[in-house]
């Protein structure tokens, strides 16, 4: 299953449409991090809203995309992690250090903009 | 002593039979009547034990199946496979150890997600984890 990557000024927007395999997640971060630098995006944003299960490779793939991209320059913001999806991260001890997180789309463009302005990027 | 009906056998060799694990998981565990938090409790607990299969073991499968003891109700998960086995459990069931390079949460995380938790291996001869969650 392919993950649809928009961009959307200097962000890219992937939305995920269904349960991702592990080789999945592995083609959504290679993707990312590719085009992230290509296209020299300084947001990515990852909205899980359809994901009804995160366990620990998907919390792991999720976190790689957003170290990648820090350090090339991009901030990540995950967003749409869905509350039953969200207690049973904790319960499995999973956690997700130095990312950001937003309740939906909108909050995380808001988010990547507020960001964007105290580094004195400019969204075009 | 608890019956178990309903079983359903899924064969695990490919991350993808990851999912179906899960899927089949969830449909087993709506029949039950699980409320949405533990039907994602129960999905996530599959998948940690399915892809343990698919990184060490590379083939397996997963058995679930509907417990029922008296009046009680709930959902049994299989994990079975002949891979290299466990030779120290209890470091496997620490949060963090990882022998390979994942977040070592898989197991120590399955069983905090379930109600009863039983693992059975053997070096060289393989794996069983045992994982059931009972209808509160």
């Amino acid at each position: 299953m392919e993950v649809p990557i928009l961009k959307q000024g200097d962000y890219l927007i992937a939305s995920v449409q269904a349960a991702l395999s592990d080789s999945d997640l592995a083609e959504l971060r290679d993707e990312l991090s590719a085009r992230a630098g290509r296209l020299r995006c300084h947001g990515v944003i990852v909205d899980v809203t359809v994901l009804d299960v995160i366990d620990s490779f998907t919390s792991r793939t999720l976190r790689d995309i957003a170290y990648i991209s820090m350090m090339r320059g991009a901030q990540t913001v995950i967003c749409g992690i869905q509350p039953e999806a969200a207690m049973a991260m904790v319960e499995l001890g999973m956690t997700l250090e130095g990312m950001h997180t937003a309740l939906d789309l909108e909050e995380g463009l808001a988010l990547l903009d507020r960001m964007a302005r105290r580094h004195g990027k400019h969204h075009a | 002593m608890a019956s178990i009906t309903r079983k359903t056998l899924v064969p695990v060799t490919s991350d993808v039979d990851i999912l179906a694990a899960r899927q089949q998981g969830k449909t087993l565990a709506v029949e039950v009547g699980f409320s949405l938090s533990d039907l994602t409790l129960i999905m996530t607990a599959i998948s940690e034990l399915a892809r343990n299969i698919v990184t060490y073991a590379k083939k397996g499968e997963v058995e679930l199946g509907l417990l029922g003891q008296g009046k009680e109700r709930g959902i049994v998960v299989v994990a079975r496979d002949e891979g290299p086995g466990i030779a120290d459990i209890d470091l496997a069931m620490t949060d963090g150890y990882s022998s390979t390079n994942s977040l070592g949460l898989g197991l120590p995380g399955a069983r905090r997600l379930m109600d009863d938790f039983e693992i059975v291996s053997k070096p060289g001869r393989g794996t069983t984890v045992t994982m059931k969650k009972w209808l509160r």
